[in-house]
């Protein structure tokens, strides 16, 4: 095993009132792409903006290229890149200013105009920030974040609050970086972007990594039970429907009931059967293959969504 | 270094690009420029060369408010976080943000000297050094009064009303539009703790009776101090975070910058130096052109 990039042991923070990361541990190793998948406030913007140098960790040990960010802020800052949540520049600042300026901080740097080319942001290069629209704020704020050649890209929620179609223009983007074997730290509480962009995948809730491995992993977890959703005209009770054939756990969720078989044809006659029976009806019925949102059910009770 | 300038660069292009400060940093201070030179002093040589402290005074004060206004909504709009990101230091932030200053009121302060040489035809400018030194140091400390300012406030609100208050202290308290001397004695004396009133009257005392700078070491050494310290202190209480919350003695720390001014004002209160020479400035000027005349009666 090589030496990790990105070491976290322990991580404690708390704000006034939250403690909003309880003992987060984990390590990502140099080319990888690591993803803190979670609902918000569940404390991985916390995590990775300790891991930036800035916020002040109240507990743990955390180190970025062998560099302690509180210690060595500056040393730290000169080889990380970072994109942040809310990401913001002077609304009268041009892109290509915006970018030169950035790269004016850095001793070693990627050519600017090259960076705009490859983001798509050479025709808006003489734009106003404010002018910019969401996608190509954050292919701004990406290619800034590369300006300093990073060997560690911190990407919090890359595409939150983007439309699908730009969405997948950021994955594409991330998809090339990786290729190029650049290790990122990205925060998401979108589970296909978890599933597509990472190499691993640590899952957090309420501040404490509550399931850690490949996305592949963490989906063995519930390999061998379809999930089947189904939503019904009245309500049934979740002890009935746990007893039917072929199913192993049910559990109601947001309206829906959740049912996991491990034989799922049975399953299926069953609960049509026992509905007849009940006088009741089915509204939908969605038979789904594990996915990591199976796994976060699983593990809380709740579905990770915004 | 390079960083800094880099930076102040960048925030000159960025202000000049924002029409509210082209109005506070060139509108405004020429609006004043007429104002006095032809409203209060009729266009009177002697009159615009006595008014030209307070209107030059003016132009400089402002910086503070550009100052604070841009430091604050940068600190809540999340562009400083963004700053933080790169290897850059408090102290460069703020550097730069002086720096870009000088740029931005100097080219004002020229231009009111160049009209004043040519509309009203002011030839005796006085102590160009007295002048220059005062202006300099006038854009610099009262730049670092709106970085004291911004490291107090969290809102762009609260920074508003800090602003004005300041703003109008200085404006009535320290002579730059009523004269010192027609003031209530109880006043005057308040004014000799405030910043504005020796710049005023350093100005003006360079520019009207010719005085050199070692005549005024006492003045220049407060405007320093108070510039370094505020200088020093915003810099310790710099906050990158919208969210970051001040601590509990930082407004304590703001109120210390003050202090040169506190010993400066009983030191004047006691030998009434400036007083005199505003009264004497005042005595000497045709009465009829006595800024502004309904208060003068």
């Amino acid at each position: 095993m090589p030496e990790p990039i990105l070491l976290v042991e322990n991580l404690e923070k708390r704000y006034a009132d939250v403690h909003a990361v309880r003992g987060v541990s984990f390590s990502v190793n140099e080319g990888e792409v690591f993803g803190l998948l979670g609902p918000n406030g569940a404390g991985k913007t916390s995590t990775i903006e300790v891991l930036e140098g800035l916020r002040v960790p109240d507990g743990g040990r955390v180190s970025v290229c062998g560099l302690d960010p509180q210690k060595k802020p500056n040393e730290l800052k000169a080889v990380i890149g970072a994109t942040l949540q809310a990401t913001s520049l002077p609304d009268k600042m041009r892109v290509a200013e915006a970018i030169r300026l950035f790269a004016g901080f850095y001793k070693k740097t990627r050519n600017p105009d090259e960076l705009l080319r490859r983001f798509g942001l050479e025709e808006k290069r003489g734009s106003f920030y404010n002018q910019l629209s969401g996608g190509q704020k954050q292919r701004l704020a990406l290619s800034m974040a590369l300006v300093n050649d990073p060997r560690v890209l911190f990407l919090d929620e890359p595409t939150a609050g983007l439309d699908p179609q730009v969405r997948r223009e950021i994955y594409t983007i991330i998809e090339e970086l990786k290729a190029e074997k650049k290790t990122i730290v990205l925060t998401t509480h979108y589970i296909e972007e978890a599933e597509k962009l990472c190499d691993r995948v640590a899952i957090i809730d309420h501040g404490k990594v509550i399931a850690a491995g490949t996305p592949r992993e963490l989906k063995r977890r519930s390999a061998n039970t379809t999930r089947i959703e189904v939503r019904l005209s009245k309500p049934a009770s979740n002890g009935t429907l746990k007893n039917l054939d072929g199913v192993e756990d049910a559990r109601e969720l947001d309206g829906a009931y959740v049912l996991h078989c491990q034989r799922t044809a049975p399953a299926i006659v069953a609960l049509v059967k026992h509905l007849e029976a009940e006088n009741n009806e089915l509204v939908s019925l969605e038979i789904a293959t594990p996915s990591l949102e199976d796994v976060f059910i699983e593990l809380t009770g709740r579905r990770l969504r915004d | 270094m390079k960083t800094i300038l880099t930076l102040a660069a960048m925030r000159i292009r960025i202000t000049l690009r924002n029409k509210a400060f082209l109005f506070f940093s060139l509108i405004m201070p020429m609006v004043f420029f007429f104002l006095y030179g032809s409203v209060f002093a009729k266009g009177n040589v002697q009159a615009v060369t006595f008014l030209m402290g307070p209107v030059l005074s003016l132009t400089v004060m402002g910086t503070f408010w550009g100052l604070s206004m841009q430091l604050v909504t940068w600190r809540e709009q999340g562009i400083l976080r963004r700053f933080r990101l790169a290897p850059l230091s408090p102290a460069t932030m703020i550097a730069s943000s002086v720096i870009a200053n000088y740029a931005l009121i100097l080219p004002t302060v020229f231009l009111q000297l160049f009209l004043a040489r040519y509309i009203y035809h002011v030839t005796a400018f006085g102590n160009w050094i007295t002048l220059f030194v005062f202006v300099i140091l006038g854009i610099t400390s009262f730049g670092a009064l709106g970085l004291i300012v911004a490291s107090v406030t969290n809102t762009m609100q609260e920074t508003q009303i800090i602003n004005q208050l300041l703003w109008f202290s200085f404006l009535f308290l320290s002579g730059a539009t009523v004269p010192l001397s027609v003031l209530p004695v109880v006043v005057q004396r308040i004014g000799l703790f405030l910043p504005a009133t020796y710049l005023v009257s350093g100005i003006q005392r360079g520019m009207v009776y010719n005085q050199g700078v070692w005549s005024l070491t006492v003045e220049i050494i407060s405007l320093l101090a108070w510039g370094a310290l505020a200088f020093f202190i915003s810099s310790m209480l710099f906050r990158w975070e919208p969210e970051a919350k001040l601590p509990r003695n930082a407004k304590l720390w703001a109120v210390a910058t003050i202090l040169p001014f506190i010993l400066l004002g009983i030191w004047e209160n006691h030998n009434g130096k400036v007083l005199a020479t505003a009264a004497s400035m005042l005595a000497d000027k045709p009465t009829e052109n006595a800024p502004p005349p309904d208060r003068t009666k």
